[in-house]
């Protein structure tokens, strides 16, 4: 075909470790054309993000990659990196999820965008910045004369993403790889990079492999979408084929793997179970030994919340909303101000000690299943760690027994309690996360987005596992999330938070059927798609 | 270790994981360099502890006849000197040596004398370290002519003795056990005391950890060797005083290290998790920040012992370690440096068996760092 971009056939991709070859991706046929934008969706581990490294040659040290893959009939597989750094980096061009780590904290924007240029293509110090400020308004960065002088720590994460846009687009390219370029950033940062990205691909015709997990975004951003699943294409088609009509059973289950119900209110007169008022939570950075400047951040700001039993709150917001800091103050772990109360306890002053006695009935569940789990100590030991502080009269064959009734409940195998936390998965991390928190019986959990690091598929078990959880131990959750979908299906109130404060608060149904703030619709704009 | 022990004694049904220790095992195994380097450390260290026990002489022995005498494999006295050295004993006796014969470890020798010979006269034959148990085989010629046989003492001196008298290669081992003992002891001690002191004043933090800090860096900002004479002189030459010394100065490095490390763990979400569990601040720091900083901070471990080595051979150069005749390598090299052109041996041989074994802990800590942080390669 005349206006094929990319081809890739027969592609093969093993790493070598010393448990023995892993194939990562088994054999795939892909075609790009000019001017499209071919979707790549699968969860994590599915090989789409390698099938892509392998054709630009950065395939770790141990990987290997076999097959073909022409780009405009050039053969890119076993090209010698000279001849590949003709191509990658000018015509093929790649973007990444993490904008905070991809740019040199230590050199201006204008000098990375102008170095490349000056390099490949001889540009004049002159000229090379007058192109990177061009690039600059190419990409929408607001004042870009005066900004192409900034440093990438002056800039939010969004602007970067859209730097490194502007760096992949230097050299004018035929085909952007864009690797889960919005995975990191919020919602309402994700929907503008996205129209960004139309509007170059419109403007100047250019061809996009998009990698994502995200199939709302899929769904509005691409013409052609493959569906990858341990390291092979099980379906390819267009947008609207694979959406309204999918073949495979896998997509199907991609498809509907977007949680659902929702969650009925307690009784009007439950009582009160965790209450703060006026919570205030300030950090301050900066200032040393010998003085300097203080910078005060304003995190959480004067905040009243109520949790009654049997209740969930969904607190959303984008990063920096101080919802995290909400939940930790309440729980007592940084230094906030105000009148918290559990039960019928004032917790607000008490000692370490003092709070001692609640922990175990206020438990806490992260984010990151990978950082929330100690990588030298066994699943067991990790669930059971709260007993040694709170039962500690409990044997250890006592311990281990609750810790297989913990195992069960949240779904896991019992036989896996003596290995360690990199030999599961992400969603069984998450349980073992979960099951060290149930293990204590506790009255309140607050989960500080504890679905956000997984695949969808995955997310719904656990959201359907949080469920059943409350459901069997009357527990009130506190549930922390920039994922509307989750917080709908698992909230029964809902507090928006905006810069410390709070925008707008209401039962579920109200907030997402009549949301009276512009910012609350605009996330659910953006989340969406609406 | 308690983890340790719980691991084993649980059911056999459950699966047994495979820890990060066990998967930088396997890494470290298929390490050819570094397993190569183990096993020349541990060949070092047994050659070092177990030799002397096994070794004919002491590591003080003084043998007068054998000044500074050249390694050889032949057992000393090597037979071309042997003539001289008999015909030397036998002129003291105002007698005429007419033949002598070496054979392995006994020689036969024909005297005479214008006059009958005395029988008393073998005495002399015995004298020199070099011969034993003369006697009289034959009398001829009306007792002017005696056929002597006796014993050739056989020294070995594989690697030659030095300027004293005494065997090089039993002070090479000695002085190996005093290297290995400081080096890995006070590289132990800075351990202990580097990693508790890093480990606490990093989670604590704020103004406990300014103030722990600044101590460190007040007293690294001591000059060592100002340091470790003022202790000479106060409590005289002894050899704990090294593990104190060392010890007391290579902590600061580790607790330095902990401290970052903590730093970085303080903000893992596995500490925050076990704050809000409810553990103590020690329960915290001995089960979730000190094993995790392990990998580091084994690693520096291994650069330290050679380190240390090092330094105590410094010491022992400029004559602050241990003392005579005990000794160490730095004290035998020291030694050899002196006589550089004459005697050489005394410098290579101790020179050799130091940088093998500097070599070989080198390798070996690579070795580690790569099987602990596999990500770095």
């Amino acid at each position: 075909m005349a206006d094929t971009l990319l081809d890739i056939r027969g592609l093969n991709v093993r790493f070598s470790t010393p448990t023995g070859d892993v194939h990562a991706v088994k054999g795939i046929d892909l075609q790009v054309n000019k001017g499209e934008t071919l979707a790549i969706v699968g969860e994590s581990g599915s090989g789409k993000s390698q099938t892509m490294m392998a054709i630009m040659g950065l395939l770790a040290a141990n990987g290997r990659a076999e097959g073909s893959a022409k780009f405009q009939g050039q053969e890119m597989i076993g090209l010698p990196i000279g001849k590949l750094n003709r191509i990658r980096g000018a015509k093929i061009t790649m973007i990444f999820q993490e904008p905070m780590t991809s740019l040199d904290p230590l050199y201006k924007i204008g000098k990375q965008l102008a170095e490349p240029m000056r390099r490949h293509r001889g540009l004049s110090a002159k000229a090379a910045r007058a192109r990177a400020i061009d690039l600059l308004k190419l990409v929408k960065i607001p004042d870009p004369e005066r900004r192409v002088d900034s440093y990438p720590y002056e800039m939010s994460g969004g602007q970067r993403q859209r730097v490194m846009i502007a760096m992949a687009l230097a050299n004018d390219p035929e085909l952007l790889i864009a690797d889960e370029p919005t995975t990191a950033l919020d919602v309402t940062i994700q929907a503008q990079i996205l129209e960004l990205l139309v509007e170059l691909k419109q403007r100047i015709g250019l061809a996009i492999v998009f990698i994502s997990h995200d199939l709302g975004i899929v769904r509005r951003f691409a013409d052609r979408v493959a569906v990858m699943r341990t390291g092979e294409v099980v379906e390819t088609g267009t947008v609207a084929d694979i959406f309204a009509n999918p073949q495979h059973p896998y997509t199907k289950m991609l498809l509907a793997a977007e949680p659902t119900g929702r969650k009925a209110p307690p009784a009007d007169n439950a009582p009160i179970l965790l209450e703060g008022r006026d919570v205030d939570v300030r950090f301050s950075m900066g200032g040393g030994f010998m003085g300097g400047k203080k910078l005060d951040i304003h995190a959480v700001d004067h905040v009243d919340i109520r949790l009654k039993e049997g209740q969930t709150i969904g607190i959303v917001g984008e990063s920096g909303s101080g919802k995290s800091t909400l939940g930790r103050a309440l729980l007592r772990l940084n230094h906030g101000t105000g009148a918290i109360r559990f039960g019928t306890d004032d917790i607000s002053e008490a000692s370490r000690q003092e709070m001692r006695r609640h922990r175990r009935q206020m438990q806490l569940v992260f984010q990151d299943p990978f950082g929330s789990l100690s990588p030298r100590m066994t699943a067991g030991q990790i669930v059971t760690e709260g007993l040694l502080v709170h039962e500690p009269q409990l044997s250890k064959s006592d311990r281990d027994v609750r810790a297989i009734k913990a195992f069960l409940e949240v779904g896991l195998d019992p036989a896996t309690r003596n290995r360690y936390p990199h030999e599961f998965s992400g969603g069984q991390r998450q349980r073992i996360a979960i099951a060290r928190a149930i293990i204590l019986k506790p009255q309140v959990v607050v989960l500080d987005e504890p679905t956000s690091a997984l695949d969808r598929s995955v997310q719904k078990q656990i959201v359907e596992l949080l469920r059943d959880l409350q459901a069997k131990h009357d527990l009130s959750y506190l549930f922390i999330s920039h994922d509307l979908a989750v917080v709908r299906a698992l909230s029964d109130y809902i507090i928006v938070m905006k810069s410390g404060k709070i925008v707008e608060e209401g039962s579920t149904d109200q907030i997402f059927d009549a949301p009276r703030e512009s910012y609350t619709r605009e996330l659910m704009a953006a989340a969406f798609g609406k | 270790m308690s983890e340790m022990t719980q691991t084993l004694s649980e059911p056999a049904a459950a699966v047994r994981g495979i820890s990060l220790w066990a998967m930088a095992r396997h890494r470290f195994v298929r390490n050819k360099a570094a397993m190569a380097s183990l096993v020349v450390l541990i060949l070092v260290a047994v050659f070092s502890f177990g030799g002397t026990w096994v070794y004919p002489h002491k590591y003080d022995q003084i043998f007068p006849s054998y000044v500074a005498v050249p390694p050889s494999l032949d057992p000393y006295p090597l037979e071309d000197t042997l003539h001289q050295v008999m015909q030397t004993a036998v002129e003291r006796a105002h007698l005429r040596l007419d033949t002598f014969n070496a054979e392995g470890t006994t020689y036969t020798a024909r005297i005479s004398s214008d006059k009958p010979i005395d029988p008393r006269a073998t005495r002399y034959l015995d004298r020199p370290d070099e011969f034993d148990a003369s006697e009289i085989t034959s009398t001829l010629d009306d007792g002017k002519t005696i056929e002597v046989k006796g014993k050739i003492n056989g020294q070995y001196f594989p690697v030659g003795t030095d300027r004293n008298g005494r065997d090089l290669l039993p002070r090479i081992m000695v002085g190996g056990q005093v290297s290995i003992t400081v080096g890995f002891l006070a590289t132990f001690v800075s351990l202990i005391i580097g990693v508790t002191y890093g480990a606490v004043s990093g989670y604590i933090g704020g103004r406990v950890d300014n103030v722990m800090m600044r101590f460190v860096e007040i007293l690294y900002s001591l000059p060592f060797m100002f340091f470790v004479i003022m202790l000479v002189v106060f409590f005289g030459r002894h050899f704990v005083l090294i593990f104190v010394a060392i010890g007391a100065i290579e902590w600061l490095d580790m607790a330095r290290i902990v401290r970052g490390q903590t730093l970085s763990l303080k903000r893992r979400e596995f500490v925050e998790a076990a704050h809000a569990m409810g553990l103590s601040n020690w329960q915290i720091i001995r089960r979730h920040v000190i094993p995790n900083t392990i990998g580091p901070v084994v690693v520096f471990v291994t650069v330290l012992v050679p380190k240390v080595i090092l330094l105590e051979s410094f010491l022992s150069f400029l004559g602050l370690g241990v003392q005579e005749p005990m000794t160490s390598w730095g004290a035998l090299i020291a030694e050899g440096t002196t006589g550089m052109q004459a005697v050489p041996w005394l410098l290579i041989y101790p020179a050799v068996f130091f940088v093998v074994t500097l070599f070989a802990l080198n390798f070996i800590g690579d070795g580690l760092r790569d099987a602990l942080d596999p990500k770095d390669r």
